[in-house]
């Protein structure tokens, strides 16, 4: 395999690796004061989340890092042309990651009910727009020659890409649910489960919608297979949630996101951005790569080090593995 | 003001912003780590309740360095989009590493640290705070591996048929001399700053006589750890001196308003000069030290701006390539009169208490809480020297600024981007102060109250 095709799947697997993670963090966030009745509530629900969130956002950092290393112009044009939605998701993550630290420190309600709000929303934003940045990245932008993008804020809210928003979102949200019911026990567990059934016939629609509409416009015969499977994954983490299989239940969401974004990454190869002004001026992963010599040390780099993360994050999840419960810290 | 301007300022606010929290976290990892260790070893219980006192305070700060350092990250692809295109396929390799070798850990393991309490084996619990504080010194190397690199580039090679820089010697760019001398100088300078919080908050209370025995003994770590990395600070500050005048003679021509290149040439104290830097007015000066700052030799010659200029217009064609003289001559000597003066604290201090003695007077905890920004304003000032005096580059002598920002982003856009940064950080700069202050005025915590999780198969519900 070409070195540009390794690091093309690797960038693809560290943003599968941040939507499956942060994926349910963002969910729980969302779904807090949906969920949370009272402060107990709310405290488990961050903590089923807390041993595990800063290092799931490491994911996006190191997916950013592994970009402008091995595809530079990649980097340089999706950032510099995504401009205000990577600010808005900037923004969303700076308040929701000190949120968490920040809310316990002080015992007052409303305090806790602005941390709350904040957590709420720095999850809702990014959980959307990843999707709309997604569905832009896949269906191509106005990008000229230099590789400049030339559109604006409007370009990419169109309605394909906010479609993408709704998915990523619903995806999420279900994926938290399913997580809180398998990490959490009593009302919360309970609510979860029932949430997890009452949105998934929506989320099941959206996502086929999305993806169809994506095969449609920019599929090809292997994508056909992981979006079969994808629509497989999710249907069976649903039936699994009713049967109350909570595992299987986690398990198929997760599936789910790792072929959607699978199937997103395919869709997109050999671009890394198609632009929509001249097929001519798309970035590709030829075009918009690092020489053979970085993307050697970086090969070495990541085939050394992603195992041993793996194992040690792994571990965590382990580690964490007991549910959460009231008795603890309702006394 | 135009899109050059502003992306510089949002990238002057954001980092300056950033590193207040960044050489807090990496020392008082490593000090929190120690304290942790001191318990493990002798435990005594003094050393449980002074890890989890300043791990509360260290985790505050902690959450503020991480989720300003995602804007890092972004920030170079979303204004500086040609420096990104230019300069990725080396700058990228060391960024992308200090995610995969350095974020991962420290977050993963700071979770199971924080976590992890009631639950991990007491060693195994030492080992997650040692793996997290290790994260933290690697992330700095690497960091500082990729900023060297734009000092002084090493390593590399100017690709004709694409006009950008391409990586020929990733060794080269890891071993390069100016990371070597600048990752302690930043090392030791994170060093003193989570030792002049220590000083700090333990002389809050010695004031007030509260728990004297736990803080005295913080104390004396900190003045110990403060003066050892003063002196750590200024050997390191004092090679990279004579490196910078090889490697950037511009910079330490700025650094001290020399204007005409001089044998020997003589240090100044104070100079005064038109604002736009552009001539000397008026100075005092100390004969030839400069000269051995510089070369290391007391007669050695040191080039002035005006005949680099000339040089430069030669070698890179017309333009100005002298920095900001004014903002480079006055950073450089608060950042060294900072770091001094903390230091000379610290000798002050450590005499104070000798021999198990506690200070009565109040001036000294005064000084002592109010050193605490010092380190801080030696930081902030040391690296808008080191940004500034590079100018009007961003890789020295290769890639100039005004070549380096985003060409497709408007004026607008990052008018919208600094003003939201802006607000947002200065909000969360109140918000951390107050909560800092809250949990140093609570004191450490009493170990005898009942723990809220007993459960050892329970999470700690620490949130």
């Amino acid at each position: 395999m070409e070195l540009t095709t390794v690091w093309f799947v690797l960038i693809g697997v560290l943003w599968t690796g941040y939507f499956v993670l942060e994926g349910f963090d963002f969910g729980v966030g969302v779904l807090l004061p949906i969920l949370g009745r009272d402060d107990t509530d709310r405290r488990i629900m961050i903590n089923a989340i807390g041993p595990v969130w800063d290092g799931n956002e490491v994911w996006l950092l190191v997916a950013g890092g592994a970009t402008f290393a091995a595809f530079p112009e990649w980097y340089a044009t999706l950032f510099s042309g995504f401009y205000l939605p990577l600010l808005l998701i900037l923004i969303a993550l700076i308040v929701r990651g000190v949120a968490f630290e920040f809310r316990g420190k002080h015992d007052s309600d409303r305090w806790r009910r602005g941390w709350d709000r904040a957590i709420f929303w720095g999850s809702l934003l990014p959980a959307f727009l990843w999707g709309v940045a997604f569905g832009n990245i896949v269906a191509g932008v106005p990008i000229d020659a230099q590789h400049i993008y030339t559109g604006n804020l409007f370009t990419l809210l169109n309605p394909y890409a906010l479609l993408g928003g709704l998915v990523t979102l619903g995806l999420f949200l279900l994926h938290g649910a399913v997580f809180l019911s398998l990490k959490t026990d009593g009302d919360v567990r309970t609510r979860a489960r029932a949430l997890a059934l009452r949105i998934s016939p929506a989320v099941v629609a959206v996502a086929a919608a999305f993806l169809v509409i994506t095969q449609i416009m920019h599929g090809k015969p292997l994508t056909w297979v992981t979006t079969a499977l994808a629509a497989g994954a999710l249907i069976g983490g649903v039936v699994a949630a009713v049967r109350g299989r909570e595992g299987w239940a986690f398990t198929g969401t997760a599936v789910t996101i790792v072929l959607a974004t699978a199937t997103l990454f395919l869709d997109l190869w050999p671009n890394v951005m198609p632009s929509s002004t001249s097929p001519l001026y798309s970035l590709t992963v030829t075009n918009a790569a690092s020489s053979p010599y970085t993307l050697t040390v970086m090969t070495w780099v990541a085939a050394i080090f992603t195992p041993v993360v793996l194992g040690y994050q792994a571990w965590t999840y382990w580690v964490f593995r007991k549910r959460l419960t009231r008795t603890p810290i309702a006394q | 003001m135009n899109v050059l301007d502003l992306s510089r300022w949002q990238f002057g606010i954001t980092t300056v912003y950033h590193f207040i929290f960044v050489p807090l976290t990496i020392g008082m990892a490593l000090l929190v780590a120690s304290m942790q260790t001191a318990w493990h070893i002798s435990g005594n219980e003094t050393y449980l309740r002074m890890t989890k006192f300043f791990g509360k305070l260290f985790l505050i700060n902690f959450a503020m360095g991480v989720v300003t350092g995602i804007v890092q990250e972004f920030q170079f692809g979303m204004n500086w989009s040609d420096y990104s295109r230019f300069v990725g396929d080396v700058f990228g390799a060391p960024l992308a590493m200090e995610g995969l070798l350095a974020f991962f850990l420290e977050s993963t393991f700071l979770g199971l640290w924080i976590f992890g309490w009631n639950h991990l084996s007491p060693r195994l619990h030492l080992a997650t705070i040692w793996l997290a504080a290790i994260g933290t010194t690697l992330s700095a190397y690497f960091i500082l591996a990729a900023n060297s690199w734009m000092q002084h580039p090493v390593g590399y090679r100017i690709n004709p048929e694409t006009n950008r820089a391409e990586l020929t010697d990733i060794w080269a760019v890891l071993t390069n001399s100016t990371t070597l001398v600048t990752f302690p100088h930043v090392l030791f300078g994170a060093f003193i700053t989570a030792a002049g919080f220590l000083i700090g908050v333990s002389a809050w209370h010695l004031a007030r006589g509260r728990e004297v025995p736990l803080f005295r003994k913080a104390m004396r770590i900190g003045l110990a750890v403060s003066l050892a990395s003063g002196i750590a600070v200024a050997a390191t500050g004092d090679i990279q001196a004579r490196l910078m005048t090889e490697q950037q003679p511009m910079k330490m021509a700025a650094a001290e308003a020399l204007y005409e290149t001089s044998a020997p040439a003589s240090f100044s104290l104070f100079t005064l000069g038109t604002p736009d830097g552009g001539e000397e007015l008026w100075s005092l000066r100390v004969p030839n030290v400069l000269s051995f700052m510089a070369t290391g030799d007391l007669n050695g010659s040191v080039e002035g701006i005006n005949d680099l200029q000339k040089e430069y217009t030669a070698k890179y064609g017309p333009g100005d390539y002298r920095p900001s003289v004014p903002v480079t001559y006055w950073t450089f000597r608060l950042m060294i009169g900072f770091g001094a003066l903390a230091s000379l604290l610290a000798l002050v201090g450590l005499w104070l208490t000798r021999k198990g003695r506690t200070p009565g007077s109040r001036w000294f905890y005064r000084a002592a809480l109010a050193a605490m920004a010092l380190p801080f304003l030696a930081n902030a000032a040391g690296w808008i020297f080191t940004e500034m005096g590079r100018q009007p580059w961003t890789v020295y002598g290769v890639l100039r600024t005004a070549a380096s920002v985003s060409p497709g982003v408007d004026v607008a856009t990052v008018a919208i981007s600094l003003a939201a940064f802006t607000v947002v950080y200065a909000v969360l700069a109140g918000i951390t102060a107050v909560i800092m202050a809250r949990h140093v005025k609570a004191g450490p915590p009493d170990l005898t109250a009942p723990k809220e999780a007993a459960d050892p198969t329970i999470p700690a519900l620490t949130y």
